[in-house]
């Protein structure tokens, strides 16, 4: 674990850069981490997929599978890769500040 | 006189990565059709670049008078942990067909048709064999749509270049 500075706000991150205490996230940081996974700027497709992510973590402890995000987000799976190319669960639970999400699906 | 060798110092590399995974599916049951499903999906969740190659009795998996009715094989599947005669019983393999499905339902697992749509939705590309389909004397016809092609296992060689291969 470390710490850094993110948008001016110290964070602690795991070693492939996911947020270990998601109460230390905030909107700037969001912006931050998705600028530095290649994603410029974040619209508001990519926030509904962040904040899906995010509140179904907070509510659950596990983060959706890509099934359910594609399902209930309100985002298709076809566009949460054109959103996310490099993974969108995996992307936007980093952008959501919780956890990388372990399940196989 | 000898002399002693110094160990040679690892170059600093970039840790490796896969790009690319190229998924053989050959059989036509749900144990052997799940695996590959699995694995193309979850290669896309990481970013991965996947390609499925359906061919032999996997071809089940894509085929639109099948891929709905796909069962756990019960006769010869040790696995199972029971004796052939029972699994030989009729109606034994849809009953562990539905267990199966329960379970796999639970840990969010989607049933072979809406899985074959969504690893084709997250950008995975599905080929049929060509020899098999020949074999079988089928068409694109007798395919979901999902399907982009029929191709040679040579095509399949030069689609694969620079990945994994992975047999199923």
């Amino acid at each position: 674990m470390t710490t850094t500075l993110i948008a001016d706000a110290p964070v602690d991150l795991d070693a492939e850069g996911f947020l270990v205490d998601p109460a230390q996230w905030n909107d700037a940081i969001a912006e931050a981490i998705a600028r530095e996974n290649g994603i410029s700027e974040l619209t508001d497709r990519h926030w509904l997929v962040v904040r899906f992510m995010r509140e179904r973590y907070l509510e659950t402890g596990t983060a959706p599978s890509i099934r359910s995000l594609g399902k209930e987000s309100g985002v298709p799976v076809k566009e949460l890769y054109q959103l996310f190319p490099k993974g969108p669960a995996k992307l936007a639970a980093k952008i959501g500040g919780i956890p990388k999400p372990k399940g196989c699906i | 006189m000898t002399e002693l060798l110094e160990y040679p110092e690892a170059p600093e590399t970039e840790p490796v990565t896969i790009e690319k995974v190229s998924i053989v599916i050959s059989h036509g049951s749900l144990e052997g059709i799940y695996p590959g499903l699995i694995m193309a999906n979850g290669a896309r969740m990481e970013g991965i670049e996947a390609d499925l190659f359906f061919t032999f009795f996997g071809l089940d998996a894509i085929r639109k008078d099948r891929f709905e009715k796909i069962k756990v094989a019960t006769v010869g599947n040790p696995g199972l942990h029971m004796p052939t005669l029972v699994g030989a019983i009729p109606g034994f393999s849809w009953l562990v067909t539905k267990m199966m499905q329960r379970q796999m339902e639970k840990i969010d697992i989607p049933p072979i048709p809406e899985f074959i749509e969504l690893v084709a939705d997250s950008g995975a590309r599905l080929y049929a064999c060509k020899a098999t389909v020949d074999m079988f004397g089928l068409t694109m016809e007798d395919f979901v749509p999902q399907v982009e092609e029929i191709i040679s296992v040579g095509e399949f060689y030069e689609k694969a270049a620079g990945g994994q291969i992975v047999f199923t």
